[in-house]
């Protein structure tokens, strides 16, 4: 499995990574490698197998729906990077 | 006694008894902190007055016969779990001034307890690893050695025990980060099943492999802390509605007919795994030999997927990583890049600013492998993976109480040593994964050393929800093979 630079490109931009050249070219190096050998996964006779997720149990839990007190903005926003007030500010969206 | 070497029962027993007070104990600990953790870097907080304030009000409750389970004891946390007004880093940049506002699920039950939070630990940053390289603060060294690594991904907690900086601590486990760590710094590590411990408040890496456990000094202490931090939590729907027994009925069971009726199992196919170190197959086949004198009938069975556990799992754990981690954004909490153009830019600038390379990489493998045109062949085929794995450990509890292995390859390596092959460092993990894709528990139990003097463990793995059987078995073998796990700083 060989992944190329430019692939690597394309990956990094949807999980919103920025990297830079060289570091483009080691991680396609290494990526090839573990995806090389995660490849074994082909010799897996999966035929008619369920897929899991973990053994969570696989009922819904559910909470009654009653109102409860929030912890208000003051703590919701207590770590925000940057804010006004009640809000968070984030760099302009909508040109 | 040195207060170094107190286990939580021995503090428990002197602080009731009024040997020693709380507050003697954590300023002790404080101090030997403060004096020997630069050589070792297993912490990245220590909030002395806030420990000691803790302390003081265990000393009054004990004085007022306020007797709750964990009166006065001091306790470290590895830093993904929250902690109200003290600083959680993840050992990431990213959250290098996170405060969080609540208390995850399993410091509520400590602190309720009467526990001292004596300091948060090193780590892999967000758990990502096998080492403790991989931390944005520091490197933390084996106690035993200081040129080898203390296993990862808690390695700060495992080596702040093996230090003697604290009575226990808790560490989180994902493929192996409470066991493997254990094993390098020769204390005991313990993983419970999937469900048995919420994770609320647990900063997530793998939500269905992830699970809290204790790391202390002996094997009664991990029954004593996973008495306290087991139990159905309405903040976690995946916590298990089962019930919580008393686990330190365990050792009864053992001081009444030892391990006499018990079965262990060994994997044919972890004996061929390619590169098992010799002394860690001659510990192993010493450690067989102890729980065989013990009444334990040994016997090979068959785990027949083995090959392919590392395989799904660094599928399944990218991926769900490359989910859990795209919270961290520069919005709502962490750090921000300030000078961006857009918001994507403020995204990608924050993200490649604030994450290391192993969590860069893991974040990759985790988006390719959950892209369009490539989720089947590789989610979806892991997870398929993953069931087969899941029916094999449920075929090997039909014949055996617990399966016996060692924990990991090779006794721990050189600082440095693995950095740059991170396939390499993945294929070490091997015998510890398997618990987590199958959300069965295991424990990790010293049981040798290598010519070098660095600790070997041994591990036991048991069907879901049966940590006693891990904790008598445990135990057995611990109190037998009499080991002196003390290392000198």
């Amino acid at each position: 499995m060989k992944i190329s630079m430019d692939e690597v490109g394309k990956i990094a931009h949807l999980a919103r990574l920025e990297i830079d050249q060289v570091q483009t070219e080691k991680m396609a190096e290494q990526l090839s490698d573990i995806l090389g050998y995660i490849d074994k996964l082909k010799d897996v006779d999966v035929a008619g197998v369920k897929p899991s997720s973990g053994i969570a149990f696989m009922n819904n839990v559910l909470r009654e729906d009653k109102l409860k007190v929030s912890p208000g903005p003051l703590v919701t926003l207590a770590n925000a990077p940057q804010r006004d007030e009640d809000f968070f500010i984030v760099p302009r969206v909508v040109k | 006694m040195e207060f170094c070497e107190l286990t939580i029962g021995r503090a428990q027993k002197m602080l009731l008894d009024h040997q020693i007070s709380s507050l003697e104990l954590t300023a002790a600990l404080l101090d030997r902190i403060e004096k020997h953790d630069d050589k070792i870097g297993a912490f990245i907080t220590v909030d002395k007055d806030l420990a000691l304030d803790q302390a003081k009000k265990a000393d009054q409750d004990i004085a007022n016969n306020k007797i709750s389970a964990l009166a006065g004891v001091p306790i470290a946390l590895k830093d993904l779990l929250c902690t109200k007004g003290i600083r959680t880093t993840c050992a990431s940049k990213i959250l290098d001034n996170f405060i969080p506002q609540y208390d995850g699920t399993v410091v509520s039950k400590l602190k309720e307890n009467g526990a001292v939070i004596i300091g948060k630990t090193n780590m892999d940053e967000f758990a990502m690893g096998s080492s403790t390289e991989n931390s944005s603060y520091k490197i933390t060294k084996n106690p035993w050695n200081r040129e080898y690594v203390p296993g990862g991904s808690s390695g700060g907690s495992a080596a702040a025990v093996a230090a003697g900086f604290c009575c226990a601590a808790l560490g989180t486990d994902t493929g192996g980060s409470i066991r493997q760590p254990a094993s390098h710094c020769g204390v005991v590590g313990l993983k419970p099943t999937y469900g048995r411990v919420s994770r609320f408040g647990l900063v997530s890496y793998g939500s269905s492999l992830d699970q809290i456990g204790p790391i202390t000094k002996d094997v009664k202490d991990a029954a004593i802390l996973l008495n306290i931090i087991s139990g159905n939590d309405k903040k976690d729907s995946t916590s298990a509605k089962v019930d919580v027994p008393d686990f330190t009925l365990a050792f009864d069971q053992f001081e009444k007919g030892s391990l006499k009726g018990m079965t262990a199992g060994i994997p044919k196919e972890y004996m061929s795994v390619d590169g098992i170190d010799p002394e860690v197959e001659t510990v192993f086949k010493e450690a067989k030999r102890i729980l065989e004198g013990l009444g334990v009938q040994i016997k090979e069975i068959s785990l027949p997927h083995t090959d392919y556990v590392v395989a799904a799992y660094y599928i399944i754990a990218p991926c769900e990583a490359s989910s859990n981690l795209a919270r961290f954004d520069g919005v709502r909490y962490g750090f921000r890049e300030q000078s961006c153009e857009d918001i994507i830019d403020m995204y990608k600038k924050t993200k490649s600013a604030g994450f290391g390379p192993e969590v860069r990489r893991r974040i990759i493998i985790g988006t390719y492998a959950l892209s369009a045109g490539y989720y089947d062949a590789y989610y979806g085929k892991a997870s398929q993976v993953r069931t087969l794995i899941m029916e094999d450990f449920s075929n090997a509890f039909k014949t055996c109480d617990f399966i016996l292995s060692p924990v990991a390859p090779a006794p721990a390596f050189k600082i440095g040593e693995n950095i740059d092959d991170p396939l390499a460092m993945y294929l070490t993990d091997i015998f510890t994964l398997s618990a987590n894709m199958a959300g069965i528990p295991g424990i990790s139990v010293p049981a040798g050393y290598s010519s070098k003097g660095l600790p070997i463990g041994v591990q036991m793995m048991a069907n879901r929800f049966d940590e006693i059987s891990l904790l008598r078995a445990g135990y057995g073998f611990e109190k037998t093979i009499g080991l002196d796990v003390r290392c000198e700083m």
